[in-house]
């Protein structure tokens, strides 16, 4: 129990600090966003469970052998009301953090949920009375601003891609198929739900400043990945030049902000301060740009399979350490 | 029947384009007018329409913060709360946030454009 308590905690240490950052200094994972997305999420999976498991085997350590027994014992004791005498002072702090964080995480996750979609609904209201009908799609409105702005607006069968007058008249037909090419593939591969879950978890954990890091790379990953299924109708340089007219176009007005495509609204990375990722959207404008031209290859199969094998190991040792001793005694 | 949410979009157009504030009769008059100018048919807002259908699409549109009453005079008189300009910008403000100035996007992309990268974009944009 100590020793699995032990390794929970150095893995989940790991997880929290110098993984991430180490990850998010690689160079490959332009090469490969899809699995840099995975990586992430069994990074952030593992990072939470070895941080509450290590805290839970630790707590339940006088119980019993095991994870299984330990809460068995512990459950008879908070419904039998017996007296706690075998748990020492540590012991119970480290078991109300594990409940409490484990609390949190999910609160969070929850209150999350519940802010993105009010402003979502908010945001629908206003388009239903601001926008018309785009004879580019069916799901596809346009609303009257000079800006070049696209966006899209997820929400199941209501998902909706907005485009600015600006950026119409901004474009050229194939720029602006690139440029709706790449917001569906945002609604189709549901981007919302990576921005919304790394969004909670920075949330959570905002003294982590891992999480932040986590929350760029993925808003990063998802306008490559987006980017990638434009490629397979547009061609590079439609989709560079889509990029950077919609990145640097002319500011008709004064007050206008920075537009660019891929946005997916409204801006879950939004903290309650103020404070969005501007910085970090002009880094990934520029990082998108540069891996479009630099066109380096995809990562080796080889590769690939290396980091899915991570993956798979990091989500299977912290849960494989925390079940099986209980199954097997 | 044109739906409810027709309605607001029609109501909300009336009292952007309209100057001052106005009442429920004169808005139903409005959207009886600009259904005979498109022609009946044509018009997607129903000509029968009934000033308590305008004062539910009204009190909806009071409910999400749309449209505000002139409680002193009778019968009330409606107005929008703010501009379609201002609403348009509130959405662009939740969709582009407080992103710096476009120029700082080219300026962090300029400094770190390679050199070979910057030849790659001068051949791509030389060719259309």
């Amino acid at each position: 129990m100590f020793w699995t308590s032990y390794f929970l905690a150095v893995l989940a240490i790991a997880l929290a600090w110098p993984v991430p950052i180490l990850l998010s200094r690689a160079r490959w994972p332009a090469r490969s966003p899809f699995t840099a997305m995975l990586l992430w999420q069994a990074i952030a999976l593992a990072g939470g469970l070895s941080m509450i498991g290590a805290m839970l085997v630790y707590g339940l350590e006088p119980l019993g052998d095991n994870l299984l027994a330990g809460l068995n014992a512990l459950a008879a004791m908070v419904l039998h009301n017996a007296p706690t005498t075998e748990l020492g002072f540590w012991h119970i702090f480290a078991l109300s953090a594990a409940a409490l964080l484990t609390a949190h995480l999910l609160f969070t996750l929850l209150l999350t949920y519940y802010r993105i979609e009010r402003q979502r609904r908010r945001h629908r209201e206003l388009l239903a009375l601001l926008a018309s009908p785009s004879a580019d799609g069916p799901r596809t409105v346009v609303i009257s601003h000079d800006s070049p702005v696209a966006y899209c607006l997820p929400g199941g069968a209501r998902s909706v891609t907005v485009l600015s007058d600006g950026l119409m008249s901004a474009l050229e037909p194939a720029e602006l198929r690139a440029v709706l090419d790449h917001e569906n593939a945002h609604l189709d591969q549901r981007h919302h739900l990576l921005l919304w879950a790394f969004a909670a978890w920075r949330q959570a954990l905002p003294w982590l400043p891992t999480t932040r890091l986590a929350q760029e790379a993925v808003n990063s990953l998802i306008e490559m990945l987006a980017d990638d299924v434009a490629l397979r109708t547009e061609s590079k340089a439609t989709l560079i030049k889509a990029i950077a007219i919609v990145a640097s176009g002319p500011a008709p007005s004064p007050n206008a902000g920075s537009g660019f495509t891929g946005q997916i609204a409204p801006d879950v990375e939004a903290q309650p301060d103020g404070t969005t990722g501007g910085a970090g959207s002009a880094l990934t404008t520029a990082t998108r740009v540069s891996r479009l031209l630099s066109a380096e290859p995809p990562l080796s199969a080889a590769f690939r399979g290396l980091v899915l094998a991570a993956c798979v190991l990091l989500l299977a040792v912290p849960t494989a350490l925390l079940i099986v001793p209980g199954l097997l005694g | 029947m044109a739906s409810l949410g027709e309605l607001e979009r029609a109501v909300m157009d009336l009292l952007w384009a309209g100057q001052e504030a106005a009442t429920a009769n004169r808005l139903r008059d409005l959207l009886a007018q600009s259904t005979q100018a498109h022609g009946g048919s044509a018009g997607h807002v129903g000509k029968d329409l009934a000033v308590t259908t305008v004062l539910t699409v009204l009190s909806r549109l009071e409910k999400k913060g749309l449209v505000e009453r002139e409680r002193g005079t009778r019968p009330h008189r409606y107005q929008a709360v703010s501009s379609r300009e201002d609403h348009t910008a509130e959405l662009m403000h939740e969709v582009l946030g407080s992103a710096p100035d476009r120029e700082a996007v080219l300026a962090r992309f300029i400094g770190s454009v390679t050199e070979s990268e910057a030849e790659t974009l001068r051949k791509l944009l030389g060719h259309i």
